[in-house]
């Protein structure tokens, strides 16, 4: 186990420009466990798997080996919190130290910015980070608001754990480290029938039909209502919070059906149970609160707030 | 009239063998070995709801049925949710397939105009989605740096990242379409 590791952190898009508490509750949370975030400075979209590798495959890995190369100068690895991002900087690592032709073909774009990909760092998203270089044992240990008794679902993704044969760390038909990072902050795992669908909104579905996109997750909070219903669901992707944050701002206009769940990126649940106050990172600027003008579920979260209105969106 | 279907060979003027060809060399290399078991198209959470039907495109794929596949919408209704290339009883990469297929689509010109505009966002700023105005001040109020240490305050970076995509004629792609009004 190293010992103080050090991570690149990339931002990539939706967490820095749309769901910044994530970034803020990301930073407490490895402070806390005593893991640097260092600054990828320079660095772009990753570029997003569902539109750019859909639309040319050789740009996609070119403008992700650039992000990747800005990393390989400083030696350090890359962690991030974003299944997409995961998506393209994993894969695109993995692909190039794998793919003569592809690599081939990626330096020779690059080398009109004189950079070259060299394969020498590894790509980790957050759960990686947290489970392999933290481990369970020491978060819990760091746990001070335990979230004993309040419902949880989770949503995994896709991303971070597909395809299991080349990813090859977690069985994706029967997940369990997403789940274990979790359930450490105490609160009681509810199981649903639909928790390994997709949110909807990868794949440039999001982009290409909302609709279509929403009737995924509206599937997936039919399902959880079906299991008895849930408090919070978290989630290890900004894009999927997202999707189920705003999305049922959008369900409601949609599909007229009314849900009201706390949606929670994994960072900041751990915020929040390493005893951190939700206006330190920001939680009601989620985008569900904002549009509804409504605040999160403090007392199913057993959380005492004193005076909302002093909360981040009303200043 | 001739069935242009006999029971020896399918013939078609619609078939294009080095389709298949080039989508096995782009990497789904196992997508010969299709048994149309049906498995990808029962998994897909996509095909519940929208007319997606991948064991049919897996089918008009190894027929070399091209054209069909480029131009129908519904190839870009996939969510790459990876769940039928996990449960494939032939491992094949069927994700990987689609994606391929998605690029030779783009490359004969099929592309959404709500893709092309996140690309023009990529090329503009190297974001797909970059920050706004209220993003920004939201940002500041949690004490992060208004501007992210990305493209968004180095324009180096994003010169460099543009000359990129100028390379790889991903500009051209995006904006020459553009111009024709397509």
């Amino acid at each position: 186990m190293v010992k103080n590791p050090k991570f690149y952190h990339f931002l990539g898009c939706v967490i820095p420009h749309r769901y910044p508490s994530i970034e803020k509750a990301t930073n407490l949370v490895f402070e806390d466990l005593g893991m640097e975030l260092l600054d990828l400075e320079g660095a772009t979209c990753c570029p997003a798997p569902g539109v750019f590798g859909s639309f040319d495959r050789v740009t996609w890995a070119t403008v992700a080996a650039r992000n990747l190369t800005l990393a390989e100068a400083g030696g350090h690895p890359i962690t991030t919190g974003c299944n997409g991002c995961f998506a393209s900087l994993w894969d695109s690592n993995h692909e190039l130290k794998h793919d003569e032709e592809l690599r081939q073909a990626v330096n020779d774009n690059l080398a009109v910015i004189d950079r070259e990909f060299k394969g020498t760092i590894e790509v980790t998203h957050y759960v990686d980070a947290l489970y392999n270089y933290a481990g369970i044992e020491k978060i819990k240990k760091r746990i001070t608001h335990s979230f004993e008794g309040v419902r949880m679902a989770i949503h995994p993704g896709c991303h971070w754990m597909r395809p299991k044969l080349i990813k090859k760390k977690d069985d994706s038909e029967r997940p369990h480290i997403f789940r274990e990072l979790c359930e450490a902050s105490g609160a009681e795992y509810v199981p649903y029938k639909d928790e390994l669908i997709c949110c909807g909104a990868g794949g440039a579905v999001r982009t290409a039909d909302v609709k279509v996109a929403l009737d995924f997750t509206l599937q997936k909070f039919e399902s959880i209502m079906d299991a008895g219903g849930a408090d919070i669901i978290v989630t290890p992707c900004p894009f999927c919070e997202l999707q189920l944050d705003l999305g049922q701002v959008e369900i409601q206009k949609y599909f007229e059906k009314e849900f009201h769940f706390d949606i929670m990126h994994v960072t900041e649940l751990l915020a929040l149970a390493f005893g951190h106050e939700p206006e330190e990172f920001g939680l009601t600027t989620h985008l569900q609160y904002m549009q509804r003008k409504n605040q999160p579920n403090w007392e199913k979260l057993g959380i005492e707030v004193q005076k909302p209105d002093d909360a981040i969106t009303s200043k | 009239m001739t069935n242009p279907i006999s029971s020896d060979k399918i013939e078609s003027e619609d078939i294009d063998p080095q389709f298949t060809e080039r989508i096995v060399e782009a990497g789904a290399d196992r997508i010969r070995t299709c048994i149309q078991c049906g498995t990808c198209s029962s998994v897909c959470p996509s095909g519940r709801r929208t007319a997606f039907r991948t064991r049919e495109l897996m089918r008009k794929a190894v027929l070399g049925l091209k054209d069909e596949v480029l131009a129908s919408p519904d190839l870009w209704l996939c969510a790459t949710c990876y769940t039928c290339l996990e449960r494939c009883p032939r491992e094949i990469k069927v994700t990987d397939a689609i994606i391929i297929m998605r690029n030779m689509a783009v490359d004969e010109g099929f592309m959404l105009p709500q893709h092309r505009k996140a690309s023009q966002k990529l090329i503009s700023t190297g974001h797909a989605v970059p920050i706004d105005d209220a993003n920004r001040k939201v940002r500041k109020d949690l004490g992060l740096d208004e501007l992210p240490p990305t493209t968004h305050s180095k324009k180096k970076a994003l010169r460099d990242v543009q000359k990129i995509m100028k390379k790889t004629g991903f500009k051209k792609l995006i904006e020459g379409q553009a111009e024709e009004g397509a």
